[in-house]
């Protein structure tokens, strides 16, 4: 018998997982916000979507050209990170905003540190945060409403405006291009609160429906299907809980730091959310986990391999930081969003996390 | 029924259809046979031949060279041929003795002691260490030193290793079937040996009418349990058998089950010390799997050690299409060979014939740092960490991070989607961090 048999180390089977299995997923777990992005802003949103994933394969293999090490496009991780980066964009930006912002994702957030597994924060959000640097109106201004619905997401939040209008004799700046972080934001301000109560004078329902507007059942309703403004792969909850569910179950990513990182959310939010100065809490739990780009960035982006701990303690770690950022950001800090920032800091934290956290080996012996 | 497991593994498909239903069958004896003097754990034997010796079946070849060895027994009977280096099943040349039949098969003279079960413990070691057993599992322990622990470490339990949760493999699942009476005395004989109180036999949930007809024959006795065990690999990993069975969990950095008073033997070694102790029987046969989806008749054989393994697959009517590997051991941890000219040793539990497609190259890729292995390691290791430190060379900082307390049961590689040989990392880690401890600079 003339034996030409493979030797190879053991193991010899393999659940035959690979890098771009891994990646190919992922981008078709994004797959059903894209729709849901389409279905509510048109086909500017695919568009722009795209470019952002061509623009980053073609950097990608560019650079590892240059590197004259092998082409690694095939793997879909520069495709999902420029897919993710666009996600990160409104349906009304410029076409080549997601062309710039993917190929500074992967040239300075990935190959300048040696490419996939070997950079130390998500690419993507790098390349978010370059562009909300270099061009902030265009990154922040311009929303649009979801066809047939309302930016912030509040069904008569216009009607109100007009009969406060009516009742104070001047206009708000609350209504025009507001989001609803943007909404939650403004509630934040006790000087706004205030002037708010003030215009509306003796006719307080009006104010009530504002200050409870954002939480009423077809807010919460609103937030949950994407129909409000916000970035292309944000907005729908449902559409990046489908495609979350489809990550859970297949094992590719792993349920620790989402879970902790919206736990943490929900639990602050729910007893930090009142607004100054008036008797309202906005800022219940639903309204935070379903707002802004935090199931996003809970399930795609805080779940980033390379960028995030590998031990269990420490993925536990690194949600609860996720979430306490997140929070700070939204409640105290500058911005209306926290999730793309408080993700940023904690892949900062995530080689000291992991290097704190390494588990004690099976049976091993106290000392 | 409750399952009772260990935190960590992996589930890969247990394969097991091809071979479970074949009963065991006698291999004939075979015109020659090669018996390695390294078939254990611990120093080789001895030879006490030379070439043109005439040996009968079950006749001393070769003593154990001190307490942690054994001795090897010629398997068939004829003339000794050759004492020289031969393929291993570990896939290397060892030395070994190699016998060419006469084809009488005469044996040497064995016994039936009638009242073997109240013999003093100290004479059924003897024969246990007269009858060359070791772990037939795969580690291949010498099976005397684990029937005697430090005098300090009193063992309460004995824990019988049924799980066999290698996929493929169905040789100690037949034989739960075929010989659970012997078993069941083989327990009872190393509970007696260990002064245990408490005998338990683990068996994984993929071998329903196994865990119950131990349990039909264990119900005798009210100091003997089955331990119905989830189907997870590495199950039947000795420290995780432990746990799974009693929550106890052995010290790491060396310690032995003795530490937390069990001892673990496998099933088959179980009915080795039997037929020792009763018929003063040595071990120069066992049951192996040969199994494979292109074996033909895949089979579970009574086979004599040191028969070749292209024997077996001879016996088992050859391979429908052309081998892609050949697996000595189970699939997980086995050893991939050369060829089949290795034979059968006292810890080969199977023999797996892989396809073309099914033995698979793949390209190693950077760590993607997605942690499955830390998630599947059941020694709670970081898989991925021990072998970038091992690139590095950092042995030291390896070694602190739990290196030697690897167990190779290959989970992290099975599901590395990087492709990285994370045992083979950390194996040859252990060698160098060895080799440094030996040559400090």
């Amino acid at each position: 018998m003339k034996d030409k048999v493979l030797v190879s180390p053991a193991p010899h089977l393999h659940d035959s997982s690979s890098i771009p299995k891994v990646m190919w997923n992922v981008v078709l777990a994004l797959v059903p916000a894209l729709i849901a992005a389409v279905y509510f802003w048109g086909f500017n949103a695919l568009l722009l979507t795209l470019l952002g994933g061509v623009s980053a394969v073609f950097t990608e293999a560019l650079i590892q050209k240059l590197r004259k090490v092998p082409i690694s496009v095939s793997d879909g991780s520069a495709f999902l990170t420029g897919i993710l980066l666009s996600y990160n964009i409104h349906a009304n930006a410029p076409w080549w905003l997601p062309v710039v912002g993917a190929a500074f994702a992967i040239a300075i957030g990935k190959q300048v540190f040696g490419g996939l597994g070997n950079n130390p924060v998500n690419p993507a959000l790098l390349g978010r945060a370059f562009l909300l640097a270099s061009w902030p109106t265009l990154m922040t201004d311009g929303w649009i409403a979801p066809k047939g619905g309302a930016l912030s997401g509040i069904t008569n939040l216009n009607l109100i405006h007009s009969n406060l209008q009516a009742v104070s004799g001047k206009a708000h700046a609350l209504v025009t291009g507001a989001t609803p972080l943007n909404i939650a934001q403004s509630l934040r301000d006790s000087t706004f609160v205030n002037s708010l109560t003030a215009d509306a004078g003796t006719n307080m329902d009006l104010a009530n429906r504002i200050f409870t507007g954002i939480t009423d059942g077809s807010t919460l309703q609103n937030l949950f299907w994407g129909n409000i403004g916000g970035c292309i792969g944000e907005v729908s909850v449902f559409a990046l809980l489908i495609g979350a569910a489809w990550l859970l179950w297949k094992n590719i990513i792993e349920w620790r730091i989402p879970l902790f990182y919206l736990g943490t959310v929900a639990v602050l939010t729910f007893f930090f959310g009142t607004i100054p100065g008036s008797g309202y809490s906005f800022s219940i739990p639903i309204f935070h986990l379903f707002s802004g780009g935090l199931m996003l960035g809970a399930f795609f982006m805080a779940t980033d391999y390379s960028t995030t701990p590998m031990t269990r303690k420490g993925r536990i770690i690194f949600g609860i930081g996720c979430g306490v950022l997140t929070v700070l950001i939204r409640f105290v800090g500058g911005y209306p969003e926290g999730v793309s920032y408080s993700i940023l800091l904690m892949n900062v934290f995530t080689p000291l996390i992991d290097a704190l956290t390494i588990p004690k080996a099976f049976g091993k012996v106290k000392k | 029924m409750s399952y009772k497991s260990f935190p960590g593994g992996v589930h890969p498909r247990d394969h097991k259809q091809f071979s479970a239903a074949a009963s065991v069958e006698d291999m004939p004896s075979p015109a020659r046979v090669v018996i390695h003097l390294s078939q254990h754990i611990g120093s080789p034997s001895t030879p006490i031949v030379k070439v043109g010796d005439e040996v009968k079946t079950g006749q001393l070849i070769a003593e154990a060279s001190g307490f942690v060895s054994i001795p090897q027994h010629a398997s068939i009977s004829g003339k000794i041929s050759k004492i020289d280096r031969f393929y291993h099943p570990t896939g290397i040349k060892q030395v070994a003795i190699e016998i060419t039949s006469d084809d009488q098969d005469e044996w040497v003279q064995l016994v039936d002691e009638a009242d073997f079960m109240n013999l003093s413990p100290s004479e059924m070691k003897e024969r246990v260490a007269a009858a060359g057993i070791c772990g037939m599992g795969g580690a291949g322990f010498p099976t005397v030193v684990k029937l005697s622990p430090p005098e300090d470490k009193p063992i309460d339990t004995v824990i019988l290793n049924g799980v066999e949760c290698e996929p493929y493999l169905t040789a100690d699942y037949r034989l739960m079937l075929e010989r659970g009476e012997d078993i069941i005395q083989g327990l009872k004989l190393i509970m007696k040996m260990v002064d245990a109180r408490r005998g338990v036999i683990g068996i994984e949930a993929n071998k329903p009418d196994a865990i119950e007809l131990m349990q039909r024959l264990c119900a005798q006795d009210p100091a003997l349990e089955v331990v119905p065990l989830k189907l997870k690999y590495p199950q039947g990993a000795e420290k995780q058998l432990i746990y799974a069975a009693t929550k106890r969990k052995v010290p790491n950095a060396g310690g032995l089950p003795s530490a937390v008073g069990v001892v673990v033997q496998n099933v088959a070694t179980a009915v080795a010390i039997y037929e020792a102790i009763r018929y003063r029987k040595p071990l120069i046969e066992r049951v192996i799997s040969v199994t494979g989806r292109i074996v033909k008749n895949p089979k579970n054989l009574k086979a004599r050690i040191g028969t070749p393994y292209s024997e077996l697959v001879d016996f088992c009517s050859g391979l429908t299409e052309p081998a892609g590997k050949y697996i000595s051991g189970g699939p997980m941890m086995g050893f991939a060979i050369p060829n089949l000219d290795a034979p059968v040793a006292k810890g080969s539990s199977g023999l797996v014939i892989f396809d073309t497609r099914e033995a698979h190259d793949l390209e190693e890729k950077d760590c993607l740092r997605c942690a499955r292995c830390v998630d599947v390691c059941p020694m709670d290791l970081m898989p991925s960490l021990l072998a970038m430190n091992v690139k590095a060379k950092n042995l030291d900082m390896a070694a602190k991070l739990g290196l030697n307390d690897c167990i190779k049961c290959g989970s992290c590689a099975y599901v590395c989607p990087a492709h990285i040989r994370l045992v083979q990392w950390i194996e040859t880690g252990k060698v160098r961090w060895a080799e440094a401890q030996r040559n400090p600079k």
